[in-house]
C-alpha cells in the first residue's frame, strides 16, 4: 500500500522527496524478486533518514539487508552480486562514506562491461545523500556530482522533486548498467504535488534527457538537485523585474543533455550554471566545455556565469556555512551579470 | 616429495595426503588418504603441463614484446587449479586477482584465445580489451581477473551471497594471495559472510612473497589459515593436488551446511610477482632451484605415475610434446590474428552502448546515441 500524505484533489496527492524514493523502491523490489535494498540501519533502524521506512516490516530481511559499517566490504559484495546476476540498491548514508568504498563503484562496476568485452554486467543502483546538509561541516558535505560524472560505464542522476525521484529512480533500477544517484537531504523533507500517473508502478523518467522546469527567453539557468529550487525562487523574483529565465533541471548528468542546452541556448543567448559543488572541473565546467565545443557558442552573447560552492571545505558556523553555498541571491546576482 | 603409495587393486590407486593443519575445525573430519586412478594422473599430469607450457610460452612472447604491460605468471602453482577444477563444478563460482590464466584455461577458454588475449588481438577472449589481467567467462561461472589487490575478495563474497539468495546449491572459490591478506576489505567481507552463513571458500594461494615482500615482513599473524578468527580454516600443501581437491570438496560441505571457511595453500611460483620482478632480489636463485627440484607439483604426479607403472618416461614426454605443440598451435595462430578493429574502442562501454554519448579525443570524434 502506497502512503499517500495528502489527496488534494482528483489526480494528484502530495507527498515529500522522501516518500517519493520509498515508494519506488518498494515498488521495484515488489516487481523484480533479484532487487534487494543494502546499506547501513536500512532495515530495522528504518533508514539513517527514514528513507527506507516500512520496508523492512513489509518485505523482510531476505530482501533488506542491514550490514556493519564496512562500506568497502557491502559495496564490493553488491557489485559481486550483481555480477551474478541480482539487482541491488546499496544505500551510502552519505556519498562522503562512498570513498571507502570507490574502488568497488569505478574499478569493479563501472569498468567491468568493457574490459570483459561484453561478458559481464552490474545492473545497480548506488544511491544516498549527496552535497551539504546543515550544520554537518567538512567531512559530511561534500558534493561527488563531478567525480563520478566523469567515469565511462557509469550513469549518473540527480533528482530534484518527487517527478524525478520516483521515474528516476525506478529507471536506474531497471538499466543494466551501474547508476549513481545523488540525493539531497535538505530535499527528503520537501512536499510536492503529485499527479497520479507519477505513482504509477511502472512511471520511468527517460534517462539523459533534462526537464525544462521553466520556459523563458532572457537567460538559461543549467542546473539540478536542490539548487533547482533556488533557480526557481531567482526565476520567480527575476520575473518580477521583468527577466525572463528559462531553468533547466539536468535530471541526468551523465549521460549529460547537451541538446535541451544547447536549443536553450539558441532562444536566449546567456548562460548561467547553478551546482553546490566546487567549481573546479564541476558540472558548470563541463558545461562551458559543451558549449565551447558545439555551435552552441556562436549562439552567445556573453560569456558562461558560472555559480558554485566556494572552494573552501564546509566550515560548521551557521553564518560561514551560508556563505559557502549558492543561494537564490547569488543565481539572482549572477543572471544580472551575464545579462550586463 | 614421495608419499607411501599402495595400490590396492588394478584401477584404483590410494594416495596418503600430506598432514593438514586446522583451525576451528577436528584433523579427523579430514581425511588422511585418497584415491585415484591412472587415467585420472594422466588427465593432471596432461592438464598440469599445458598450464606450465602456456606460462612459460607467455614468458618468452612478452620477452619478445609480443605481450606487453603487465604480466603476473603461476608456473609452480599448477596443482591448485587442477586441485579446484576437479574438486568443484562450473556452476560453483571461481574469482580471482591477476594470476589468473590458469584459472581461464580451466573454465573454459582456449590457449589460443588466453594466448591472443595477452597478444592483443580481437581473437582473444575478451577481444584484446582486457589483457593478462582481465579474463572473464559468465557460462562457466568464472567472474576474473581482478587488478585491484583484495578487490576481488568481497565481488566473491557477493557471488557467495547471491548463490544463498537464489538457493543455489552451490559455493564460491574466492582466491587471493598472501599479500591480499592484510587487506581491510578481506576482514570486512569474510565478517559478513559469517553473519549471513554465505558459501564462500577463501582461498589463500600463500607462495611466501607479496610481489617483493616475505610473509615475515608483512603480516604479523602468518598463520593465514587462522586469520578468520571464528571462522574455520586449513593449511595444505597447495603443491599436491590431491590434498587441495579433497580439501575442496570438504570446504565446499562445510559451505553449504554451515558458512564460510578459509583455505590457505602453501605454495611456490617460480617467476617473481611479475615480468618486471626478476624474483631474485628477495629470494635466492638456490631456494627457487631448490624449489623445483624438491616440490614441484608436476613431478610429484609423475612419480606417483612412474612409480605405478601407469605410463613410462618416454609415454610422459610424448605428453610433454603434445601439450607444447598445443601451446606453439595457439602461438602461432594468435601472431596471425588481427588485432580489434579501431571501432572496437568505444564498444562495451555501457550494455546499451547505442544509447549513449562516447566523446572522442576531440570532440568531433565523438560517438553520438543513435537517437541523435
Amino acid at each position: 500500500m502506497l502512503r499517500i500524505v495528502h489527496k488534494l484533489r482528483c489526480g494528484f496527492a502530495k507527498m515529500t522527496v522522501r516518500e517519493a524514493i520509498n515508494s519506488a523502491m518498494a515498488q521495484e523490489i515488489e516487481r523484480d524478486q533479484n532487487v534487494f535494498l543494502i546499506g547501513e540501519e536500512v532495515g530495522q533502524y528504518q533508514g539513517a533518514y527514514k528513507v527506507s521506512k516500512g520496508l523492512y516490516d513489509r518485505f523482510g530481511k531476505s530482501r533488506i539487508w542491514d550490514t556493519p559499517i564496512t562500506e568497502a566490504g557491502f559495496t564490493g559484495l553488491s557489485v559481486g552480486a550483481a555480477m551474478y546476476g541480482l539487482k541491488p540498491i546499496v544505500e551510502f548514508m552519505t556519498f562522503n562514506f562512498a570513498m571507502q568504498a570507490i574502488d568497488h563503484v569505478i574499478n569493479s562496476a563501472a569498468k567491468l562491461h568493457y574490459m570483459s568485452a561484453g561478458g559481464l554486467k552490474t545492473s545497480i543502483v548506488f544511491r544516498g545523500i549527496n552535497g551539504a546538509a546543515a550544520a554537518v561541516a567538512a567531512q559530511h558535505s561534500q558534493c561527488f556530482a563531478a567525480w563520478y560524472s566523469q567515469v565511462p560505464g557509469l550513469i549518473v542522476l540527480s533528482p530534484y522533486d518527487c517527478d524525478d525521484a520516483r521515474g528516476l529512480l525506478k529507471a536506474a533500477v531497471r538499466n543494466p548498467n551501474p547508476v549513481v544517484f545523488l540525493e539531497n537531504e535538505i530535499m527528503y523533507n520537501e512536499a510536492f504535488e503529485v499527479p497520479d500517473n507519477v505513482m504509477d508502478k511502472d512511471y520511468l523518467i527517460p534517462i539523459g534527457k533534462a526537464k525544462i522546469m521553466r520556459e523563458g527567453k532572457d537567460v538559461t539557468i543549467v542546473t539540478f538537485s536542490k539548487m533547482v529550487k533556488f533557480s526557481m525562487l531567482a526565476a520567480a523574483e527575476l520575473e518580477r523585474e521583468g527577466i525572463s529565465c528559462e531553468v533547466i533541471n539536468l535530471r541526468t548528468l551523465k549521460p549529460l543533455d547537451r541538446n535541451t542546452v544547447i536549443e536553450s541556448i539558441k532562444k536566449t543567448h546567456r548562460v548561467v550554471t547553478v551546482e553546490e559543488g566546487w567549481g573546479q572541473c564541476g558540472i558548470g565546467a563541463e558545461i562551458c566545455s559543451i558549449i565551447n565545443e558545439t555551435n552552441a557558442f556562436f549562439h552567445l552573447d556573453a560569456p558562461v556565469v558560472r555559480v558554485t560552492g566556494a572552494d573552501i571545505p564546509t566550515p560548521y558556523a551557521f553564518n560561514l556555512e551560508e556563505l559557502s553555498f549558492p543561494k537564490t541571491h547569488n543565481i539572482v546576482e549572477a543572471v544580472k551579470l551575464v545579462l550586463k | 616429495m614421495i608419499f607411501r603409495i599402495s595400490r590396492s587393486c588394478f584401477s584404483s590407486i590410494s594416495v596418503k595426503l600430506p598432514p593438514f593443519k586446522v583451525h576451528h575445525l577436528e584433523l579427523d573430519q579430514l581425511p588422511q588418504t585418497t584415491t585415484t586412478t591412472s587415467a585420472e594422473l594422466l588427465a593432471y599430469y596432461k592438464s598440469m603441463q599445458l598450464q606450465r607450457r602456456m606460462e612459460i610460452a607467455c614468458d618468452n612472447l612478452y620477452k619478445q614484446r609480443l605481450i606487453r604491460g603487465f604480466l603476473h605468471l603461476a608456473d609452480g602453482q599448477e596443482s591448485i587449479y587442477e586441485g579446484l577444477h576437479a574438486a568443484l563444478t562450473f556452476d560453483d563460482c571461481v574469482i580471482t586477482a591477476y594470476r589468473d590464466h590458469c584459472i581461464a584455461l580451466l573454465r573454459g577458454d582456449t590457449p589460443h584465445q588466453i594466448i591472443a588475449e595477452m597478444m592483443a588481438k580481437q581473437t582473444g577472449s575478451t577481444k584484446g580489451k582486457g589483457g593478462s589481467m582481465h579474463y572473464y567467462k559468465k557460462a562457466t561461472n568464472f567472474y576474473g581477473g581482478h587488478g585491484i589487490v583484495g578487490a576481488q575478495i568481497p565481488l566473491g563474497t557477493g557471488l557467495a551471497f547471491a548463490q544463498k539468495y537464489n538457493k543455489k546449491p552451490n559455493v564460491t572459490l574466492i582466491m587471493f594471495g598472501d599479500g591480499a591478506a592484510n587487506q581491510g576489505q578481506l576482514y570486512e567481507a569474510a565478517n559478513m559472510a559469517q553473519l549471513w552463513h554465505l558459501p564462500a571458500i577463501y582461498f589463500i594461494e600463500n607462495n611466501l612473497f607479496g610481489m617483493g615482500t616475505s610473509i615475515d615482513r608483512a603480516s604479523a599473524n602468518t598463520k593465514f589459515y587462522t586469520r578468520g578468527d571464528v571462522i574455520p580454516g586449513i593449511q595444505i600443501d597447495g603443491n599436491n593436488v590431491f590434498q587441495v581437491r579433497e580439501t575442496l570438496k570438504f570446504a565446499k560441505k562445510h559451505c553449504l551446511d554451515k558458512g564460510p571457511i578459509f583455505i590457505e595453500a602453501m605454495t611456490y611460483r617460480y617467476h617473481g610477482h611479475s615480468m618486471s620482478d626478476p624474483g631474485v632480489t628477495y629470494r635466492t636463485r638456490e631456494e627457487v632451484q631448490q624449489q623445483r627440484k624438491t616440490r614441484d607439483c608436476i613431478n610429484y604426479v609423475k612419480n606417483i605415475i612412474l612409480e605405478n607403472k601407469v605410463a613410462d618416461e618416454h609415454q610422459l614426454e610424448e605428453i610433454d610434446n603434445t601439450a607444447q605443440n598445443e601451446i606453439d598451435i595457439a602461438v602461432e595462430q594468435a601472431k596471425v590474428d588481427p588485432v580489434p578493429p579501431s571501432t572496437e574502442l568505444t564498444t562495451d562501454v555501457y550494455v546499451d552502448n547505442q544509447n549513449h554519448f562516447i566523446r572522442g579525443i576531440l570532440y568531433k570524434d565523438s560517438i553520438l546515441p543513435k537517437s541523435q
